[in-house]
């Protein structure tokens, strides 16, 4: 057992991280928020690999696993990157052209029953839109569809359209693919969850070695030295759970796959929200500024949150997985 | 990242397992909290058997008597030790986590000879006379003086919250050996506990039993050959004492939580709570799996706080993390528990059918654990200020 990153997955995951630094800056992101979808980014990502990643070599993808793509999207998720990436890396063998980028997958989980409106994510931007039912995957053609653009998305870069209701699609697969899909993304939405945890606790760091108040670093005030402490601890303890739930997805054997995904999604859900809280928190006035990133992760948070079961959802599901047999 | 156990830690299990499966069993049960003289048996008789064995001190080294195992061997261990439910290391603690492993980097070929082998077997108990009444958090505060007379020190003072004093041999005292200096004026010393001048006080804790006591020391003569260390050189010592409690001290009990979370689920299966099982109510389903969630992201940051200390070899400061996150999880699992009970968690007793003694008493001594060992305050300041980097607090 050696539960720390290989050479390759370091350097997998630095690669990623410059990638984004350079160009998914929070400047960056700024511009973003008056275009809409870049396209350009996409492509790059493609190029990066962030879509075929998992996709096997003779499929002429890069052939990596559960574990690796989970770091990548920790990276994701710190730089905030837009766009429906989760559902396009994961309808890599099911959409043509998503691997390589040229096919924009978005996508809707229904795969509860709830009364939630149908919010559609990106939906001006997509090419193809997955819907996740119980009993299966639909593919729908985001044209066929006819909604209203919603004007202030929660998430400024997560837009949204409402639409009353979805066709009838094309089915591309079971009950069973559905439930994989679902299982993956939420591992993968961990791994973005992981990545703003440590990014909001990161900037509520510096900000606190660096604002004075009573002539001195309100970092060293111990109430807030606490709140950093535990968002640190939250963040390693999300960490060991999204990194075992790739690493158990990839080798089933070493544990409970669907509890030790849901023990991840449930952990990096909570690091994330609180984390993002305490940093807004942390800034004082300013956090509570458009200007100041926190509110950015705190938005995407509620989308991730939202995004292939939510913390009280997944938090049951362990519930009945430590339960069985008893 | 692989979370695979290799073959030859996996044979590892087999064989403790197997052995574990007989023998704890036939150890019996352990003897009521307040026969002290009937508990030091117990646990040290229970040494003795793992020693014999050949899986006593499973991170010492192999010439002080240690197993030596592997980092993932010792993850297999703690696993291996609480699925087995196999007796706690008792009175042991300090000898086995503390003494020992202090004696092997800082010790004379003597002291090492005289104490690492009578620890390892079960032979010699220590306690831990760091704490004071006005030296607890602020540990370089104490006050208890040492003055040289010839080839002995002179110990007057008083120690507080001393584990297992009342049967132990010896006591690892730090005591002031310069009044100028506050950290440098600090000794480390193994006193003998039979000495002429060492009145110990039980101090009845809120558990019911007397797990510590209050020292009271009048001119005790401690032979310079007790002194571990250079003399004032004791607050280094005590640093090397402490980075042997945090780390992995813990694992086991961590992983023994999960059975008491399981202890819970079963409970909730066969209460009932306004005319449903409570099982049934989706709130407290969503309580339990989010402890069960967070057990099992804890023992995952074991194995990686594991994995980092084989690469890196030292302990990083994830253990204060891990040290932090268990014993305030402890806490609201015990909470959770007694809410469960309802009116039965006002027996200590085992009531209608349920497990309530274990249940109560677990819930009470989760209280001294976020104070032990450092409390969770003093954690945070570690965390906040040497992986983050945040100003210091006033020392
Ligand atoms: C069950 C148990 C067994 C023990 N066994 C031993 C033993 O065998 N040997 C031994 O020497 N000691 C032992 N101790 C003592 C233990 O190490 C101390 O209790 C502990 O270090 C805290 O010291 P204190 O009790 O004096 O509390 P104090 O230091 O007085 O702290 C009181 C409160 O103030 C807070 N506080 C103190 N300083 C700060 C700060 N700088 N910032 C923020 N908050 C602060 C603390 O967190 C705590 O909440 C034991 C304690 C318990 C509960």
């Amino acid at each position: 057992m050696d539960f720390q990153l290989t050479e390759d997955q370091e350097a997998l995951r630095d690669g990623v991280r410059s990638f984004c630094e350079g160009r998914v800056s929070i400047d960056a992101l700024r511009e973003l928020e008056k275009t809409g979808f870049d396209r350009e980014l996409w492509g790059e990502l493609a190029e990066m690999g962030v879509f075929s990643l998992r996709q096997s070599e003779d499929a002429g993808g890069v052939g990596l696993g559960s574990a690796d793509a989970v770091l990548v999207f920790e990276e994701l998720g710190r730089c905030l990157a837009p766009g429906p990436v989760t559902w396009s890396h994961l309808a890599a063998d099911l959409v043509d052209g998503a691997a390589t980028g040229e096919c924009v997958v978005g996508g809707i989980d229904l795969s509860r029953t709830n009364s939630d409106p149908l919010l559609i994510e990106h939906l001006e931007h997509i090419d193809a839109l997955l819907v996740l039912r119980p009993d299966g995957i639909e593919r729908i053609d985001p044209k066929a569809l006819s909604g209203r653009a919603i004007e202030r998305p929660l998430d400024p870069f997560t837009p949204v359209h409402e639409v009353a209701e979805l066709p009838a699609g094309e089915r591309l697969g079971d009950a069973e693919a559905a439930a994989r899909f679902r299982l993956e993304g939420a591992a993968l939405a961990s791994g973005m969850l992981l990545g703003i945890a440590e990014a909001s606790q990161e900037l509520a760091t510096d900000y606190a070695k660096k604002r004075e108040q009573f002539g001195r670093p309100i970092g060293g005030f111990q109430a807030l030295k606490h709140k950093l402490a535990d968002c640190y601890t939250r963040q390693e303890l999300a960490r060991a759970a999204a990194y075992a739930a790739g690493a158990t997805l990839d080798d089933p054997e070493v544990g409970d796959v669907l509890r030790a995904v849901s023990t991840a999604k449930v952990l990096t859900g909570d690091a994330a929200m609180e984390n993002a809280r305490a940093c807004v928190q942390i800034h004082g006035g300013m956090g509570y500024t458009w200007e100041v990133p926190a509110h950015y992760y705190l938005k995407r948070i509620w989308v991730l949150e939202n995004q292939f079961g939510t913390v009280g959802e997944h938090a049951e599901r362990v519930a009945e997985r430590i339960a069985v047999g008893d | 990242m692989d979370l695979r156990y290799s073959e030859s830690d996996e044979a590892f299990r087999k064989e403790l397992r197997s052995w574990l499966d007989s023998e704890v069993p036939a150890h019996g049960r352990p003897p009521s909290e307040h026969d002290w003289p009937a508990r030091r048996e117990y646990d040290t008789a229970w040494q003795r058997k793992l020693y014999e064995a050949g899986y006593a001190g499973i991170n010492w080294p192999k010439e002080f008597g240690g197993r030596d195992a592997s980092l993932t061997e010792q993850l297999v261990y703690y696993e291996e030790i609480a699925r087995a439910n196999a007796p706690y290391v008792g009175v042991n603690f300090v000898g086995l986590l503390h003494g020992g492993p202090t004696l092997m980097s800082e010790g004379t070929p003597e002291q090492r000879e005289k104490h690492i082998g009578p620890i390892i077997r079960g032979e010699e108990v220590w306690c831990q006379g760091f704490s004071e009444p006005s030296a607890g958090s602020d540990l370089a505060a104490l006050k208890t003086k040492a003055e040289l007379d010839g080839d002995h020190y002179v110990v007057s003072g008083h120690k507080i919250w001393t584990s297992f004093a009342q049967v132990s041999d010896y006591c690892e005292l730090l005591v002031r050996t310069n009044p100028e200096e506050k950290h440098r004026g600090i000794t480390w010393l193994a006193m003998p506990m039979d000495l002429e001048g060492i009145e110990i006080r039980p101090l009845p804790t809120i558990v019911g039993s007397s797990e510590f006591s209050e020292l009271f020391l009048e001119n005790v003569r401690v032979p310079v050959s007790c002194r571990i260390g250079k003399e004032n050189d004791g607050w280094r010592v005590t640093n090397v004492t402490l980075s042997f409690e945090r780390g992995t001290a813990f694992a086991s009990d961590i992983y023994q939580l999960q059975e008491s979370l399981r202890e819970l689920t079963r409970l909730a299966k066969v209460l009932t709570r306004d005319d449903a099982v409570a099982w049934e109510d989706r709130t407290l389903r969503r309580d339990v799996g989010h402890l069960a969630a967070e057990l099992d992201g804890l023992w995952a940051l074991v194995k990686y706080m594991v994995s980092e200390a084989g690469k890196t070899g030292v302990p990083g400061l994830t253990g204060s993390c891990v040290k932090l996150y268990y014993t305030e999880l402890k806490q609201r699992l015990g909470d959770l528990s007694l809410r469960l009970l309802g009116r039965a968690s006002l027996s200590r007793d085992d009531v209608g059918g349920m497990a309530s003694e274990t249940i109560v008493y677990e819930a009470l001594q989760s209280l001294s654990m976020t104070i032990a060992g450092g409390t969770s305050q003093i954690q945070r300041n570690i965390i906040s200020e040497r992986v983050l980097g945040l100003p210091r607090e006033p020392r």
